[in-house]
């Protein structure tokens, strides 16, 4: 049976403002679903807190909505748990940023098999207009009314140097492009971080889809090769007048759960529970005799 | 005239030195010879150095508790002889090795006996300078005239990996040490310790490793962890044993981390724990509170130690009661589980699966250092896997998913509060679960009706959960004068401590703290003067029992310098309450 659109419907009325980049971003992630042609009950969407984080919500797939900074330490409990399923991550970027910027690192590095996409729209917006960690220095908001005084976090720049095999970026404003990118990274075998521009109307009038549409650029057609490490990490330093959007860099690793042992005879969590054999027993009493 | 299988023996030295290993190793070849032990261990938070100790206490019936006297002492070097040797009981001694700067005639003066040995020569001699420990439980055997053979099992066993040649040259240095140490000092020594002919055969065990075998046993799965004493040791044997019984451990990042992964793992249907202490618990406690939201069950093991903050890390305490109890913002269902002994361990490591996941609600296993780590032995069938049930309560199977004819709502409201879980995966179960508040399909919502719905369903749980929380337990004779009252690691203790009152005291043991057996534990409390004792110093589970029961306890005795109980303690503080 082939998947539609319409499989990934749900009767929930998103709560976003109008315009607001998460749109793009939840058609562009039920749109990559369809392509790859994975059905909802074999997709688990696990997010943070924030405005995007309710995605699940508003689609009819397997979600769990979590903490504030978390999903991905969830996400690597049920990866372990249940490798068959294919697990999303979205989050903001104050949830991957800010509380949840060690788990990023960790998951990285860890290099599961899931897709890791956040929403950066470089602004706290459930909490109505405070700076983040991606924000811009000098940026003027509610809790930096003298300009953001820190350098902004770079998640692809941060991605390449803790050893992401998958590294891209999206805008929200380019549904079709962003839905390509998502495809590619749910068909990438290993941790996947697609980094996605994402305008926020209501509290971010600095980033806003006009001011990136002016300056983002295919870094395909740029003749970017992904498989040079050194070239990715450039490219991911560029901001500002140019910013290039895209897949910076794709590599081949073994994930985690391939490693895993345990995880041999496939997921743990398909397997029948059963009391300790006989001789399983025995044995276990040999150790502390 | 001689005190036959009834003596503590203790080794002391610096961390690095092999207090443990070579304790471990000498309580072993006891156990072998179908003697009972109580092993404590004491080390200081370091690698090398400090003073750290391994003290065995060694009899011919079971024993459930430390006590306070020594009879041999092994210091391993001149400071732990100086610590250590006003332990001695009048007429122990010291073995020592003779290269160390004792005054014999100091130790003498003392009234214990000094036995020098030259462990290091006879190690050089007879194989390697590395071997002194050995020689030293070969010479501890020779005094007290225990059974060569059983010290020579352990030797064989422990050393097998090293190769044939290290086995054969500790057996040397042992038997060496041993000969050395009966013929000069064993005709003057009192304590003598003797195997038992056709004993069977019984289980050394702590209580970390106790849970960690019920865990597996209870179909535990999936463990994350962040290394911290004192419950490292449960990841450590878990992982150890992934490749054979098909469970995935994960070192995690850090307590935030490991807890979540946790819940992730038992969102998708693995039965899946994590192991901490206070600090690391504290950390975990808003990740608890999503657990008891989305109604994923989740078992927590918290070894209490020293707080607050780092506190004293390695040591022992019972500090964590109130705070696990009551941690985390908002209301919701938990469970309270407080083993207190190797063998509560173990069906607690099982029991508590069941519960998490019959109530779908996290359950915690408040442990403590002492307990932790103290070693028993235990006969076979006491660690009993025929009792162990896997019970996994409203969990549909595929079939009954298939079968299902409307939509799925993964929080339905019920009688009892308990939804029907579906793990994700099926394609008639396609559902989000969320931290917030959520309805019966679990999409988020703030409207006000659903919110009292939801939060009485949630509390329900608890008090469908009273059916399974089983009431104190009782040891001593009804009617005694004294009830001592205690929870958790107390338990080996005060029952030493009922047995040598004979008739004058019993002992109502918790292990099920919450939701708390208030009627249950009214009734046992009725009769008697009571007296809680406990290793903190504001006497929270005095306060709890007040605040659950109405019952006034008036007398109380309380320990907080990180040290368990021993029972001549606790004695002393009869004595002053009854003046």
């Amino acid at each position: 049976m082939t998947v539609t659109l319409k499989d990934y419907a749900s009767p929930v009325k998103p709560t976003w403002c109008p315009g607001c980049g998460d749109y793009g971003i939840l058609a562009a992630i039920r749109q990559a679903l369809v392509q790859v042609g994975l059905a909802p009950h074999e997709v688990l969407i696990v997010t943070g807190i924030g405005c995007g984080s309710k995605l699940p919500d508003y689609m009819h797939v397997n979600g769990f909505m979590t903490l504030h900074g978390r999903p991905l330490p969830i996400a690597t409990g049920i990866r372990l748990a249940n490798h068959g399923l294919k697990v999303l991550v979205v989050h903001g970027d104050g949830d991957s940023m800010g509380l949840g910027m060690g788990h990023f690192i960790h998951a990285a590095r860890r290099n599961l098999d899931l897709v890791d996409l956040i929403q950066n729209n470089q602004i706290y917006g459930l909490t109505k207009g405070q700076y983040s960690p991606t924000s811009d220095p000098g940026f003027i908001t509610s809790t930096s009314p003298e300009g953001a005084l820190e350098g902004a976090a770079n998640p692809v720049a941060l991605a390449l140097a803790a050893g992401a095999t998958f590294v891209a970026r999206g805008f929200a404003g380019d549904t079709k492009g962003l839905a390509d990118l998502v495809a590619r990274a749910i068909e990438h075998r290993g941790y996947a971080l697609v980094d996605v521009l994402q305008p926020c109307v209501t509290f971010n009038r600095k980033n806003t889809y006009d001011w990136y549409r002016e300056r983002v650029y295919n870094l395909a057609e740029s003749g970017h090769d992904p498989r040079d490490r050194l070239a990715a990490y450039q490219k991911a330093l560029e901001w500002g007048d140019r910013i290039p959007l895209g897949v910076f860099y794709q590599t081949e690793r073994p994930t985690y759960e391939e490693q895993v042992v345990a995880l041999k005879e496939g997921p743990l969590a398909l397997r029948t529970l059963t009391k300790l054999s006989l001789q399983e027993v025995e044995q276990l009493r040999s150790e502390f005799m | 005239m001689s005190i036959i299988n009834d003596l503590t023996f203790k080794i002391a030295g610096a961390a690095g030195q092999g207090v443990e290993s070579s304790g471990a190793g000498f309580a072993q070849a006891l156990a072998r010879g179908g003697l009972y032990l109580f092993g404590l261990q004491d080390y200081m938070s370091r690698i090398r150095g400090g003073l750290n100790f391994f003290q065995v206490r060694v009899h011919e019936h079971p024993l459930y508790s430390h006590e306070e006297a020594v009879h041999v002492l092994l210091p391993l070097n001149e400071e732990a002889l100086e610590e250590y040797v006003d332990e001695v009981a009048p007429g122990g001694g010291v073995i020592y090795d003779e290269g160390l700067k004792v005054d014999r005639e100091w130790v003498a003066g003392k009234g214990r006996k000094a036995m020098p040995v030259p462990l290091i020569e006879i190690a050089k001699e007879h194989g390697d300078r590395v071997m002194a420990n050995t020689a030293a439980l070969g010479a501890a055997a020779g005094v007290v005239e225990y059974s060569y053979e059983r010290l020579a099992d352990v030797i064989r066993q422990n050393f097998r990996r090293k190769g044939e040649d290290v086995v054969a040259a500790n057996l040397r240095v042992g038997r060496a040490a041993y000969l050395y140490a009966q013929e000069r000092y064993a005709a003057d020594f009192q304590w003598k310790l003797r195997q038992i002919p056709e004993a069977p055969q019984r289980l050394v065990m702590s209580g970390n490793q106790a849970l960690a075998l019920g865990a597996l046993a209870g179909g535990c799965r999936f463990m994350a962890a962040y290394p911290m004493t004192p419950t490292t040791s449960i990841l450590e044997w878990l992982a150890r044993h992934e490749r054979q019984y098909g469970v995935v451990t994960k070192h995690a990042e850090d307590e935030i981390a490991a807890i979540c992964m946790a819940i992730g793992a038992n969102f998708a249907g693995v039965r899946a724990m994590v192991a901490t202490s206070g600090g690391g618990f504290s950390l975990m406690v808003e990740a608890l509170g999503l657990a008891g939201m989305c109604e994923v069950p989740l078992v927590i093991v918290e070894g209490q130690r020293g707080g607050p903050s780092t506190g004293l890390p390695t040591r022992t305490e019972q500090g964590d009661l109130l705070f696990v109890i009551n941690a985390s913002q908002g209301e919701f269902p938990r469970l309270v589980l407080a083993p207190g002994t190797v063998e509560e361990c173990f069906e607690c490591g099982w029991r508590a699966f069941n519960l998490a996941e019959k109530y779908q609600t996290p359950v915690i296993i408040l442990s403590d250092q002492f307990l932790a780590s103290s070693l028993r032995t235990v006969e076979v069938e006491a660690i009993d896997f025929d009792r162990v049930v896997i019970d996994r309560g409203k969990l549909l199977s595929a079939e009954e998913l298939d079968a299902l004819t409307e939509p799925y709502k993964r929080h339905r409201f019920t009688e009892d509060g308990i939804s029907p879980r579906a793990i994700p995966g099926h394609p008639k179960a396609v559902y989000a679960t969320a931290s917030d508040e959520h309805d019966e399909f679990g999409h988020i919502t703030e409207e006000m009706h659903n919110r009292r719905k939801m939060m009485q369903k949630r509390m329900k749980k608890l008090e469908t959960a009273r059916q399974d929380i089983r009431p104190p337990i009782q040891y001593g004779p009804a009617g005694a004068p004294i009830v001592l009252i205690g929870w958790g690691s107390t338990y080996g203790v005060l029952r030493e401590v009922v047995d040598r009152l004979e008739g004058e005291a019993r002992l109502v043991h918790f292990c099920d703290l919450w939701p708390f057996p208030a009627q249950a534990a009214a009734e046992a409390l009725r009769d008697g003067t009571g007296v809680v004792v406990e290793n903190n110093l504001t006497g929270q589970f005095r306060r709890l029992l007040r605040s659950e029961t109405c019952l006034p306890i008036e007398h109380s005795i309380s320990r907080y310098d990180g040290r368990p109980f021993s029972p001549e303690e606790i004695l002393a503080g009869l004595k002053e309450i009854r003046k």
